[in-house]
Parts: structure tokens; sequence; C-alpha cells
């Protein structure tokens, strides 16, 4: 697999990666809004979003009728359909694009459940490799608290309950999100994550996120000719909105 | 009946090539080549042998048909999301009804396999050995067959049933021509390339189904009958 300026795609593709409650979603929105800010051609994508695929999704999630590969066949569709559809046209206009989440997310989730590695990273090789992925390196105990402190209830798929880790949400959470860790960094290497402290306070964190985007990245080849007015501020902010489950529906 | 059934690659999680009895047999060929009919008389005569057989076929999962269904109306999916779409349903089944119906014994008798759904997006341009990758989940079946009938012969039997030809069956995405008759041509003898180029891995049984219903018949009984007597 290649990057996207290896594979001469104008445009440049920016990943964040880490478990859930590592403060990632916070910073890739407050890179957008600089960005956005500086004038530059920037889109947001996010992990399960593909409206086409997501009634299938939900479907699938709230009747707990997925097995390790169907869980990672529908999420790699729907991550086709995004790529196919939003991710390459806007690369070839010239976009820089900001993934809450790639590959790396399934790569790390669907071998934990048990498919074999091969054949996860095989089904996704269409899709070029992040110019740049930066990887939220939380303490274990505090991604787990910003979750479980938050929101007590938990999904079936999201505690990983359908791998009988434990009886335990909770526990099964924790198990769970620990082996993902594992996954996470035993691939770091391989494709080059930037290992970002998350462990730092939020502000200092973004300073070095803007840093290496800009000594990395040309951002005045990625100027609007007119600019646009600054979209406005989410209200709310929904940090990993997919993934903190609501009451399981019946 | 005892055998086991090794996978074309990986396999699945928990599940053991050496737990799966049963027989899968598949069917194979176009809409036209006289697929369900022979199903339904395979059903027949294997029943009556004291056979217990089940049927599946394509875009019949409870995970994402009706999504499937409704992304094809509007032909929206581009390549890779309509391969991956129609692979996710192919594994809900497989997982759901193929692997079960075999852990118990049962005669599994599919109607169309992976082998269409890798011939469809080669056509479309997937890599073949993307594909052989993403199916290397499913078990080997026991007998493939492929009934093959030349694009004018299923022209004809396909508007003597419907007096009208299938948006997809006739490839009419790829704009191969705006013409739907001339299209439907083109694409079903690209359909019998890659079908073709597939045999070479996969080994199926051509069945040359321009023939009568009863010859073809004949021969499926045989076949099967022999791998059925097989110990």
């Amino acid at each position: 697999m290649k990057t996207f300026a290896e594979s001469n795609f104008p445009g440049r593709l920016i990943a964040v990666e880490g478990l859930d409650g590592s403060g990632k979603s916070t910073q890739i929105y407050l890179l957008k809004r600089w960005l956005e800010a500086e004038g530059i051609k920037v889109y947001f994508s996010e992990w399960n979003s593909s409206e086409l695929v997501k009634s299938a999704t939900s479907k699938g999630k709230k009747r707990e009728l997925l097995t390790p590969t169907t869980f990672s066949l529908i999420h790699a569709t729907d991550f086709a359909d995004r790529y196919e559809r939003h991710l390459v046209p806007l690369l070839r206009a010239g976009y820089i694009v900001l993934c809450d989440r790639y590959v790396f997310t399934a790569f790390a989730r669907d071998v934990t459940r048990g498919c074999p590695p091969d054949w996860v990273r095989g089904n996704y090789n269409f899709a070029c490799l992040p110019d740049l992925t930066m990887f939220f390196k939380a303490d274990l105990d505090v991604s787990l608290n910003r979750i479980l402190e938050g929101r007590p209830k938990l999904k079936f798929f999201e505690a990983g309950m359908d791998l009988r880790l434990s009886t335990d949400p909770y526990e099964s959470f924790k198990i769970f999100q620990g082996r993902i860790l594992d996954q996470y960094l035993a691939m770091s290497k391989e494709f080059s994550f930037i290992i970002v402290d998350a462990n730092q306070p939020v502000e200092k964190q973004q300073v070095i996120l803007r840093k290496l985007v800009s000594d990395r990245i040309d951002l005045k080849k990625f100027k609007r000719k007119s600019p646009l007015p600054l979209p406005p501020s989410l209200p709310v902010m929904h940090d990993d909105k997919e993934e903190i489950l609501e009451d399981k529906v019946a | 009946m005892k055998n086991s059934h090794p996978f074309y690659g990986h396999g699945l999680p928990r599940v053991k090539a050496d737990d799966l009895g049963g027989k899968l047999i598949v069917i194979e060929g176009a809409d036209g080549s006289g697929r369900s009919t022979q199903i339904a008389d395979l059903v027949s005569w294997l029943e009556t042998k004291g056979h217990a057989t089940v049927q599946v076929g394509l875009k019949r999962s409870s995970l994402v048909s009706e999504e499937l269904e409704k992304a094809q109306e509007g032909n929206v999916l581009s390549r890779t999301t309509l391969a991956l779409f129609y692979a996710t349903d192919f594994a809900d089944q497989l997982e759901n009804v193929i692997l079960p119906a075999l852990k118990a014994g049962f005669i599994v008798l599919a109607d169309r396999y992976i082998y269409t759904l890798m011939a469809r997006d080669m056509v479309r341009g997937m890599d073949e050995a993307w594909l052989k990758n993403l199916y290397g989940i499913a078990p080997v079946p026991d007998a493939v067959f492929y009934l093959s009938v030349e694009p004018e012969e299923l022209v004809q039997r396909n508007l003597s049933k419907n007096a009208t030809l299938d948006y997809w069956e006739s490839g009419m995405d790829l704009g191969l021509s705006r013409d739907v008759f001339d299209s439907f041509l083109k694409y079903q003898s690209a359909m019998q390339n890659a079908f073709k180029t597939l045999q070479k891995t996969y080994g199926f049984d051509i069945v040359d189904a321009n023939r009568s219903v009863n010859s073809v018949t004949k021969e499926l009984r045989k076949k099967i009958g022999a791998l059925l007597e097989e110990k």
C-alpha cells in the first residue's frame, strides 16, 4: 500500500487513531477549525458514516447479528463507500482530508476479534495509506475512565461482549480495549504512526499537531482561491459518537 | 455422510473445517441457464432418497439484503463498495445458514456461490487476487456445476420468460452499449470469459446447458448420485 502523495494525488490525507476516550476526536476537530480559518480546502470524514450502509450496520448491531467476519465486512463496505464517493474525488481535487479513524481501526479491532490479519489487510488494500497518521496514546486507565465515567451504558459490540471476555460489560470493555491497544502498538512502526502523548493538556497537544502538520505539508498549496466564510463551530462536541452506545433497542 | 470442508483461504474465526459434515453442492450459471429448475428437481430427488436439504442463494441474507436491493435500485454504489456489500451478504448466509446446515449433515444446494460474485466483480475491473483473499472465507464445495449457455440462447430464454432483459444481467452499469440487447450479449460473453478464468483456479464442472432441461437433469443426477455414494 502506498500513501496518497506516493500515488500522485494532489490532495493529502491526515488520519487520527487511538482508543475511545483518547481525545483524538477533539484534536482533529480543532485541527479542522484551524485549517478552515487558514482558508485551506479541508474535508472531515468519520469512521462508520456512510448513509447507504448505515441502516444495515445499525440493524446488525442492535440485533447482535454480527460475527467477527460480517462485522469486519460491513465496516469495510462502509469504508469503501466513503472512500470511493468522497475521499478519492476530494483528494483528486487537492483537498486536505482529515479522517477520524482510518483502516488501522479495522486492522486493530477485527484482528482482536479473531479475523486473520492478512485477510483484513487484503480487503482494505484498495485504499491508499494516509500521508500522516497520528496515534493518540493515553494511559489505558485514562481512556477507560473518560468513557466509563461519562456514559455508563456500553453497547454490546463496543464492549466486545461478542468475544465473551467477561459477562460484565465494564470488565469486558476494559479487556477488549487493552487488546486493541496492543494491536495498535504492534503496527505502529509498520505504518509509521506518529505517537502523540494524549495524557497532556488539550492545548498542548493541539500545538504539537499544528506544528506536525505544517512541517510535513506545504499548506499554502492547499488554499482556496477565494476564501469561504468560516463555518459555525459545532454546538456540542461528540467524542467517538458512533462508539458510545445508547440504550440497546430490543 | 462424514467428511470435512477445507476453506479456500483463511476460513473463519472459530470455525473448524473438521466440524463440517454434510455436502455442499453449487449450481452456477446466468439467469435463464435453468438453475432454479434444476435445483427444484434436485431437492425433490434428494428428499425422496432421504437426504435433508437446505437452499441458499445470493442477496438473501437477513443482514443486508434489503439495503443491497435499495442501493442497486439507485445504482449509486461504486464497484469496490458493491463487491464488499455482496461479500457481506454472502458471509452472513455462510455463517447463519450454510455452516450450521453442514454441521448438521445436510445437503446444501447453493443457487450461485462466490464464483458469480467474483466473475461480476472481475468484469467490473476488480483485481482477481483481491477477490481471492476476500472469498478465502468460503468452504470448498463438494461439487460445482456451471450451467453454460450461449449468450444468444440466454437472450431468447430471458425474453420468452420476462419479455425484457434485466438491467444488471445486461451489465448496463458498465456502459458497454446504450442498447440493452447489445449490452446483454457483450456482458454475458464477458461473464463467460471470467468464468473460464476462474475455472482454471477453482476447477468446476462445466455443464452444457444449451441442451434440454431433461438431459441436464440426467447429467446432474448422475454426477451427484456418484458423489453421494463415495464414503
